[in-house]
């Protein structure tokens, strides 16, 4: 989560902080989640999120990097790439514009853009939002491109199913080992724009990959460039993969979650210890 | 900063556990911050400071833990304490390790403040 700026409130959840939200639900609920009181509200909008994908069958995709590492352009290459063989949806998110849902709108793929302002991540309520723009039964996979931040995204739960986070070779190569939280998060890591590595000698895709893998991360970290190509066929297998795992466990009313969110469900099992002392004498 | 928004949801459930326990004010709490947690328990603390004024924690103290990252190794079963960006098993070096502690976000203690001389040994759960 983001240390330097009011980047927890956003235009989705700023109602849960007025005063009508004060008698919050949580209270006799779960009270070790006291503290994580706002990200309780978010967890809980989450959860109906990720319930009316699953109605629909829409297997939804966080994609998560620093600005300018690649995510609407990998978006552009696999629209182009799949041609039409699944039936993709995108909701962005942005502080400003609405740019890059123009460029997904120009390859004929629906897409909703969020503008969060100086909210630097997009939360479950936001994505509520989105969700009521678009025709999700018309969807196979849903992108959602979240605000470009190495920080605050990782720590929300949008309702989603899968969380990639790319790594450009613009950047360094021991980005998952200085942004941890986010890198842990991952459920695939994609080391985008590697048609530039020839420029780059200093980046190590290797060195990357061992980064991660020293979170104890098992999720696989492919490479690939959205501008030729090279590696494209591997994500959309992966992608593939990925969504036909998905229909098979709706059935059986089951889903898939992200990794890290299924490991926040073990923690915060007990209550906190009250104790008391008398008010002190005065003087 | 979000630690604030979170600051200002603990002092509604603290005004809420004031209340229920016939209280007066909160004297004390101890929070757990995992390093992983993706908050900062020095802000948590600035940020509680701000929070707290004019409400039944106006003059509490916040005590915050900081709880570093633990693993336990999925191959040797060994579990220790390791640095946020290593999670690997320090005894075998395995990669496959579950985080135990460190994720943490938890209040773990509140003492309340009470007027009454006959509560006064009493301690419960809630």
């Amino acid at each position: 989560m983001c240390n330097t700026c009011g980047c927890n409130v956003t235009d989705g959840n700023r109602h849960l902080l007025a005063p009508a939200a004060k008698g919050n639900p949580v209270l006799g609920g779960n009270p070790a989640k006291i503290l994580n009181g706002l990200l309780e509200n978010n967890d809980r909008q989450a959860r109906l999120n990720r319930a009316r994908l699953d109605e629909l069958g829409v297997l939804t995709i966080n994609l998560m990097s620093s600005p300018g590492s690649g995510k609407t352009s990998l978006l552009e290459s696999t629209i182009r790439r799949l041609d039409g063989r699944l039936r993709l949806g995108v909701i962005e998110g942005d502080l400003e514009t609405e740019n890059d849902a123009d460029r997904i709108r120009a390859l004929g793929i629906p897409a909703h853009q969020i503008t969060t302002g100086t909210a630097c991540h997009l939360d479950a309520h936001l994505i509520q939002g989105g969700l009521d723009r678009l025709d999700l039964g018309q969807l196979d996979i849903l992108f959602i491109e979240n605000v470009g931040n190495l920080v605050c995204p990782a720590s929300f739960d949008l309702g989603h199913h899968r969380n990639v986070t790319l790594l450009s070779v613009t950047e360094g190569d021991d980005k998952p080992a200085k942004y941890p939280v986010m890198f842990r998060a991952a459920d695939l890591m994609l080391i985008s724009k590697t048609d530039l590595l020839p420029h780059l000698g200093e980046f190590s895709p290797e060195r990357a990959e061992g980064c991660l893998r020293n979170l104890a991360s098992r999720a696989p970290a492919l490479r690939l460039s959205a501008r030729t190509g090279e590696g494209m066929d591997d994500w959309i297998a992966w992608l593939s993969a990925e969504h036909a795992a998905y229909r098979k466990l709706l059935p059986a009313r089951q889903t898939l979650i992200p990794r890290v969110e299924t490991e926040g469900r073990k923690i915060h099992a007990l209550g906190p210890e009250i104790t008391f002392r008398p008010l002190a004498p005065a003087g | 900063m979000h630690e604030l928004s979170l600051c200002q949801n603990l002092i509604d459930q603290l005004t809420g556990l004031t209340h229920r326990n016939e209280a007066i004010a909160v004297a004390r709490i101890e929070v757990q911050v995992g390093v992983l947690s993706g908050v900062e328990a020095q802000l948590l603390q600035s940020a509680f400071t701000l929070s707290k004024l004019g409400t039944v924690a106006e003059t509490a103290e916040l005590v915050t833990t900081v709880i570093a990252p633990r693993v336990v190794c999925l191959s040797c079963r060994a579990e220790a304490e390791v640095p946020p960006n290593n999670l690997c098993c320090p005894a075998c070096d395995s990669q496959v390790t579950e985080l135990v502690r460190g994720h943490e976000l938890i209040l773990a203690r509140v003492e309340l403040i009470r007027d009454e001389l006959s509560k006064l040994e009493h301690t419960n759960h809630v």
